[in-house]
């Protein structure tokens, strides 16, 4: 700091003898404070009444009486209703069927609702078409109660009644039917047949009508890619578990690639079952969801990936493709060819990179063979943006062809490259109307901003998938006077129906064939049978089937000659400077929900950084342009800035984290940051890249160099390797785990007793209670299955009432998360390699080097992802050491924890090997410092009343749901029977899709959970700690090559 | 320190003072049981000459009509006092249309009858019952008993009413009076004493008797030995410490357990005459204490499934009691509370059909528990099958409800550790209460052992 650089505020402080600047510069308010006006006057001052002393006697008598009346209990209102709905009974909750279709995230889903009160997001196991509810979906119920949500129509941000609102719209349209002039409709993908009825009905309405829909990261190459080869604009489905070989080329399918959902497929053929499991390669630059759970990672360069995916369609094609990728990345290639020899149908290869031969391509070798993971007969329709489209509505608005904008779902001048051409188009049209819930970029600039519904709100339909119809049903009375898109559309045609009777309608006449609406309701999903012969939709969609199939046998035979093509377009892929990669990441997507601070502070899977979105830059990369990441005293991790140019656009002020496994000369940038209008400071973090979405390309050519200053991020989680605590994470390979002892793939650490080398399993330091009567909870989690998706992160935080503490309590690892998903880099190939190396140590200074060089992050890590929470020890130590007995154990293997009890010594955290429990330094709700959604009354309408909302100064953990697993046995006791396996349910295991976390009572030897925890796989974490938990793990075996 | 004994003392001295208000005023009981006789006769002189039956019309009207019609006022269906009468004057209807309209209404208005269907529409399209099985007689004994001079039983009970007053006043007076008279003979007792005292001591001075008190000066106070005493200062300032403590321990006790609390409600709603004299199951109005961890204050519409047809309170047969007249719970009090849940539930008593201006009641909880605990209604109602009284006392017997039991945390585990889990015919038991039972050596196994002492089974 003795740098002699003058810091100004203001450019009139350059100015001197500026008196004005003086006078501020030397009184610390501007204006004379009035003392003389009350103090001057002597005699005033005499004459009053109270003087000093009576001052203090009142001061006095009202703290006594303060204190006094504190110990009389508030007088409590209790209001019943007046009339009561006939299915809520207080205390009870409801389940819904519906569908989450914002336009990024599609998902079958049940609403858990209290008193009328939508409270929290879970699974529709009777569909699993599009996997489960991801992160982002659970965390959507708090956006319903997102106190920024705009409360009723505007005009130019004014309030207006609807009636104006539709006055101004119907006088629109009616004088635009003779001008000439479009009416734009500007959508997100719906997926909806009475959707697209509606708008062709409009369309028919008002005659010069286009609709365009955008995504905001598009899938337009995988789209067009499909439609030349199969004749529609649809995305082919992919199940997961039918490959036994995944080839991936930048494609982040865990995540939100091609609109999601594949996880629980994926999952189940991770599973080693009979000695077999799937083996997934993953070429990528950034290192995504996806790759972390490769079995073989390498990092490649977009352009590179390009290269391989023709080299790999060279290699099975028996042609040669040239160029050079390196010997490694070769030799990786001609195992993916003799993997892939050894059982063609059970291939399958993806790719994320948004170019039309790549994703030519990628189809081409699936059907070349003759995938059957891939199903390009029943596509997924959750994506159907078009970039043409888009671009020309841009072009029609600033030529002034349209007279009116209706946008539904989008945010456009948000998350265009291209903003400002959007924006000049948008103020040559002479009415636009933009839906929102909240205020954006897009509300500010368009003239009316219809207040729109949440999807909680509305009605709706949705057909994801070919054959597979879901409906979407409120599940809540409007909260503000907002109006749904389609309910407007269908008032502006003057038509008196709801979009109830609409959808209705359409799903009586065209969808149902027969089948009661009130049951397609109830279950909200629908399956058009095959094989029905009656149903007409059935023989309908038979027909265009056959259609396409005809279709794709023409386009079999043509395709030869584009493909050839786009393989020699794929080769010749060139880059200069540093290729970057725009990625959506699993808290955030698109950045629709930016103010949910659920979201907001759920921790990246990856680098643990929560509250941020970052420039991932490798290590190599990092040194030679001089980033640093580095850790200050209180915990928290700094990071450079970085200034990155892509195409003469610049974004300044990027922080940077150096990633381990980012592919050397790449770069990485989420979306959904970086957002400003309508969002409270606290959610204004990031930067915006879509700023350098360019061409609405994933992959960019940037540069980037270094920016002064150092950035704060709350990660929760250093990025160094395990440095050799081997019984945390156990793994193995497949070959090892089928053909070794479980001893040695499932080493029980050793202790002495008596001078003897015994298991530590079987040495106990207390007397064991006896559980086996009654139920004894046990959580399995199994490590093959975790992606770590995080979606059980968040089912804990909307089950539990667990508190939001902001950036700045993250960073100094106050979160409060129950459920945390460790991420463990290792730097040798595996856990194993690091363990050996630990072990050959030998001497204080070879140990001392050889950690630090463990400690490096190594090019290429490998990764594995561990949720733990609380792990219920039956030998907890954190019991022992509480002085009040605040903590203690039940028969049924739960670890309690008695809030009211608590007096916060936090022996308990100190004494706990796990590092799972959590203590409220601060009041998180009602206190206007952690201004989240506990603070407003909007917000805590969320909070599930069956769960206590903990104070300052108190201890928390995971309690196995409690809340939960005591309802399971007073409803079976209500009613009079056994609890079968399956009932006993906590937040995480019932938000978990893909298996990975299952719960359940060991008594119960009918139990899946006892089968589990009988397996050879089955672990407790740090067993020679001899805490006996009740949460046990499954080892993770990898199909590596090296084997 | 407890509240509870002198709350006893309370109810005692009312209990006392009932007894002897009841033995005053036995009078009453022959005035009112006489009233509705006297109303029959006059029924049925007037009846004696259609040669119909107005006692038993009143039978079958309470039994088949009662439930839509009243006498003097509108309800589901129109008030009915000389039904008969009035539509020969006023529509030129015979009787023959009543036998029609009665034993098949829904027919005349398909039928396209003029004033049936006006009747129809005027009371909101709400069919009448149809009655074959009323025999031409019966009818005609319900029309006699509505032919009958409207019952002066309002202005008889409110007579009663008075005169009820006037009785539990005297016996009022009477009460001072004898209370006068025994403070009269009191007082004069005392004089007699302090003056036979007086003249007692005149004569012992008279004797040259030496009073004792002059002697008692000469000795060391008490006070002073005492203060000298240092083993006597230090053990009695222990005990007054150890005293201190033990009142002070016990008041900081009971701060926040509002045992006996008893809030004003906005709707004064007897319990003691829902639950009490009408034996209304608890259940009916608390119906999600069944299944919900809610007991539930009973939404307005459940009250209007008996109050669209009780309008007003009659009492109980006797008249309102002294003590209640005490209060001010008159009849003319209970029937304006009703008033008020038809303010609230927005419902037009002219009319008979809700308004929907409704203004929901704000109840004023009387059993509050902290946040921190979890408490299930159904978990002791449904599955021990515990008594609601159990924990809430004699409800039946609150005219304005109190907190009967202390809720504390003690409370509930003595209940816990005292009480038998209920396994009959409970199949969820069955295996868990073999093996405990087994463990324990014991048939019966308390809440306790089933594990309802750990701490997160509450707490959560």
């Amino acid at each position: 700091m003795a740098s002699s650089k003058k810091y100004w505020k203001s450019e009139a402080e350059l100015r001197p003898n500026d008196s004005i600047v003086e006078a501020l510069r030397q009184n610390e308010f501007p204006e004379e404070i009035p003392v003389d006006d009350f103090l001057g006057d002597k005699e005033t001052l005499t004459a009053t009444a109270t003087n000093r002393r009576d001052f203090l006697k009142y001061i006095g008598f009202s703290t006594a009486a303060a204190s006094l009346a504190a110990c009389e209990g508030p007088v409590r209102k209790s209001i019943p209703y007046v009339v009561k709905p006939v299915d809520i009974v207080p205390g009870i909750a409801n389940y819904y069927a519906t569908t989450i279709a914002n336009g990024f995230d599609f998902a079958n889903i049940l609403v858990k609702t209290r008193e009328g009160r939508p409270i929290k997001i879970e699974n529709n196991t009777d569909a699993r078409l599009t996997g489960g509810a991801n992160a982002r979906v659970q965390a959507s119920v708090l956006s319903l109660y997102d106190s920024t949500r705009i409360q009723g129509p505007l005009f130019n941000g004014e309030p207006v009644d609807w009636s104006d609102l539709d006055a101004a719209a119907k006088a629109k349209f009616g004088s635009l039917k003779d001008s000439g002039k479009q009416i734009a409709l500007l959508t997100q993908t719906y997926a909806s047949p009475s959707t697209d009825k509606l708008i062709a009905d409009f369309t028919t309405a008002f005659g010069n009508v286009s609709h365009v829909t955008y995504d905001s990261i598009s899938e337009d190459a995988a789209l067009n890619a499909f439609e030349s080869s199969y004749g529609k604009r649809a995305l082919p489905n992919y199940d997961f578990e039918k490959a036994d070989v995944i080839v991936s080329f930048g494609a982040d399918f865990l995540a939100d690639w091609q609109g999601g959902g594949f996880d629980s497929g994926y999952s189940k053929g991770r599973v080693p079952n009979k000695g077999k499991m799937s083996k997934h390669y993953q070429f990528e630059a950034n290192m995504s969801l996806t790759g972390a759970n490769a079995d073989k990672r390498v990092p490649l360069a977009p352009s590179k990936q390009k290269l391989a995916l023709a080299k790999l369609y060279g290699k099975l094609n028996g042609t040669s493709v040239g160029g050079d990728l390196g010997e490694a990345v070769e030799r990786t290639l001609d195992n993916i060819v003799k993997e892939i020899a050894n059982n063609k149908s059970a291939a399958l290869v993806v790719t994320g990179l948004e170019d039309n031969d790549a994703q030519a391509v990628a189809l081409a070798i699936n059907e070349m063979l003759s995938s059957k993971a891939m199903d390009v007969t029943s596509p997924r329709y959750v994506r159907q943006g078009s970039v043409k489209g888009l671009s020309q509505l841009v072009t029609d608005m600033k030529a002034g062809k349209i007279g009116a904008l209706i946008m539904d779902g989008v945010n456009p001048m948000y998350s265009l490259p291209n903003a400002a051409d959007f924006q000049e188009g948008i103020e040559q049209v002479d009415l636009s109307i933009a839906f929102s819930t909240n205020w954006n970029e897009t509300t500010a600039v368009a003239n009316y901003t219809a207040a729109s519904n949440h999807y909680l709100e509305s009605w709706g339909d949705a057909h994801l998938q070919e054959g597979h119809y879901s409906l979407i049903q409120p599940t809540i009375k409007e909260l503000f006077d907002t109006r749904q898109f389609q309910s407007c559309l269908l008032n502006w045609m003057g038509d008196d129906k709801s979009y109830y009777e609409y959808v209705k309608e359409t799903w009586t006449t065209s969808i149902l064939g027969g089948t009661n609406w009130d049951k397609a309701l109830h279950d909200g999903v629908f399956s058009a049978m095959e094989g029905d012969v009656s149903d007409p939709v059935d023989t309908a969609q038979d027909a265009m089937d056959k259609e396409t199939s005809v279709d794709s046998e023409d386009a079999a035979e043509t395709a030869v000659l584009p493909i050839a093509n786009a393989i020699r377009n794929l080769a010749a892929a060139t880059s200069d400077g540093m290729e970057l990669t725009l990625y959506s990441k699993v808290g955030m997507g698109d950045g629709q929900q930016a103010s949910n601070p659920w979201l907001q502070e759920f921790p990246d899977p990856i680098s643990r950084v929560s509250w941020d979105n970052y420039l991932t830059v490798s290590k190599a990369d990092a040194q030679a342009l001089g980033f640093e990441n580095e850790n200050v005293a209180n915990g928290g991790l700094d990071g450079s800035y970085a200034n990155i140019t892509v195409n003469g656009v610049s974004l300044e002020n990027v922080p940077v984290i150096i990633q381990p496994g980012q592919a050397e000369g790449t770069i990485g940038l989420s979306f959904g940051y970086g957002k400003e209008a309508g969002l409270k400071d606290e959610m204004r973090v990031g930067v915006n890249a879509f700023k350098l979405y360019q061409g609405f390309s994933n992959v960019q050519s940037a540069t980037i160099e270094k920016a002064a200053g150092m950035h704060e991020f709350a990660c929760v989680q250093l990025h160094k390797t395990l440095m050799g605590r081997g019984d945390i994470i156990k793994e193995t390979t497949l070959e090892i785990f089928n053909t070794k002892d479980h001893s040695e793939w499932n080493h029980v650490p050793q202790v002495s007793l008596n001078h003897q080398e015994v298991p530590a399993t079987t040495v106990d330091l207390w007397d064991s209670f006896d559980r086996s009567i009654g139920h004894h909870f046990n959580m399995s989690i199994d490590l093959n299955a975790c992606t770590g998706c995080g979606a059980c992160v968040i089912a804990c935080h909307a089950e539990n009432n667990v508190p939001v503490v902001g950036k700045a309590e993250v960073r100094m690892s106050r979160d409060m998360h129950w459920l945390r998903i460790d991420r463990y880099y290792s730097s040798e190939d595996t856990f194993e390699g690091d363990n050996t190396k630990k072990d050959e140590f030998s001497g204080a200074f070879e140990s001392k080097t050889g950690f630090e060089e463990m400690e490096d992050p190594a090019a290429n890590p490998q990764v594995a992802f561990q949720p733990v929470m609380c792990q219920h020890c039956n030998h907890a130590p954190c019991e022992t050491v509480c002085p009040v007995a605040a903590t203690s154990h039940s028969r049924q293997g739960q670890n309690h924890m008695a809030y009211n009890r608590c007096v916060g010594t936090r022996y308990c955290a100190n004494n706990c090997p796990y590092k799972v429990r959590r203590f409220n330094w601060f009041l998180y709700n009602n206190n206007d410092e952690f201004d989240y959604n506990m603070n407003n009354d909007l917000g805590k309408m969320v909070i599930n009343p069956d769960v206590n909302v903990r104070s300052r100064g108190v201890m928390e953990k995971c309690s196995m749901c409690i809340q939960m697993t005591q309802k399971t046995i007073l409803d079976a006791k209500r009613e009079g029977r056994m609890i079968k396996d399956g009932e006993f349910q906590t937040a995480c295991s019932n938000a978990c899709s893909n298996g990975a976390i299952v719960f359940g009572d060991v008594n119960d030897s009918e139990s899946k959970v006892s089968e589990l925890a009988e397996s050879n796989r089955m672990y407790h974490l740090l067993e020679s700690v001899g805490t006996k938990p009740n949460v046990f793990y499954h080892v993770k075996v990898r199909n590596t090559d090296e084997a | 320190m407890k509240k509870v004994p002198y709350r006893y003392q309370i109810s005692k001295f009312f209990g006392f003072s009932i007894v002897v208000l009841l033995l005053l005023s036995s009078s009453l009981y022959a005035q009112e049981e006489a009233s509705p006789d006297a109303v029959q006769d006059v029924a049925e002189s007037a009846a004696a000459d259609t040669g119909a039956d107005a006692a038993k019309g009143k039978q079958l009207f309470n039994q088949n009509c009662a439930a839509c019609h009243a006498l003097n006022r509108k309800m589901t269906g129109p008030a009915l006092a000389n039904v008969e009468a009035r539509l020969a004057e006023d529509e030129g209807l015979d009787k023959e249309w009543l036998y029609t309209w009665i034993k098949n209404s829904p027919g005349m208005i398909s039928a396209g009858d003029a004033y049936a269907n006006k009747i129809y529409a005027e009371y909101n399209q709400a069919a009448m019952t149809a009655f074959p099985t009323l025999s031409d007689q019966d009818i005609d004994d319900i029309l006699a008993y509505t032919a009958a001079p409207p019952p002066a039983a309002a202005v008889a009970a409110a007579a009663t009413a008075t005169d009820g007053a006037g009785g539990g006043q005297s016996s009022g007076i009477s009460n001072e009076v004898i209370l006068g008279a025994l403070a009269l003979v009191f007082g004069l007792l005392v004089m007699m004493l302090f003056l036979v005292n007086n003249t007692l001591r005149r004569i012992a001075e008279a004797n040259g008797v030496e009073l004792e008190r002059a002697k008692a000066e000469k000795r060391m106070p008490i006070w002073k030995a005492f203060a000298q005493n240092q083993f006597l200062v230090l053990v009695s300032s222990i005990l007054l410490l150890l005293a201190g403590a033990y009142f002070a321990y016990g008041w900081m006790m009971q701060l926040g357990i509002d045992q006996g609390y008893e809030p004003i409600q906005p709707i004064h709603y007897s319990h003691k005459i829902h639950a009490g004299d009408n034996k209304i199951e608890c259940k009916y109005c608390h119906s999600s204490a069944r299944v919900s961890k809610h007991s539930g204050i009973p939404s307005l519409n459940v009250c209007m499934n008996c109050h669209k047809s009780i309008y007003e309170y009659k009492g109980n047969p006797e008249g309102p009691s002294a003590e209640d007249i005490a209060n001010g719970y008159t009849n003319e009090f209970y029937t304006g509370e009703i008033k008020k849940l038809y303010k609230a539930v927005g419902w037009d008593e002219e009319e008979q059909r809700y308004t929907g201006e409704t203004q929901p009641v704000e109840w004023v909880r009387v059993h509050n528990l902290p946040d921190f605990v979890y408490f299930n209604h159904s978990q002791h109602v449904s599955v021990a099958g515990i008594e609601c009284q159990t924990c809430h006392g004699p409800i039946e017997e609150m005219e304005i409800v109190s907190q009967f039991s202390p809720l504390t945390m003690g409370w509930c585990v003595n209940c816990h550790k005292e009480t038998n889990v209920k396994i009959e015919g409970n199949a969820y038991y069955d295996k868990i209460h073999e093996e405990l039972s087994k463990k324990y050596g014991v048939d019966k196994l308390t809440a306790a052992q089933m594990g309802g002492l750990e701490c997160g089974k509450c707490h959560y």
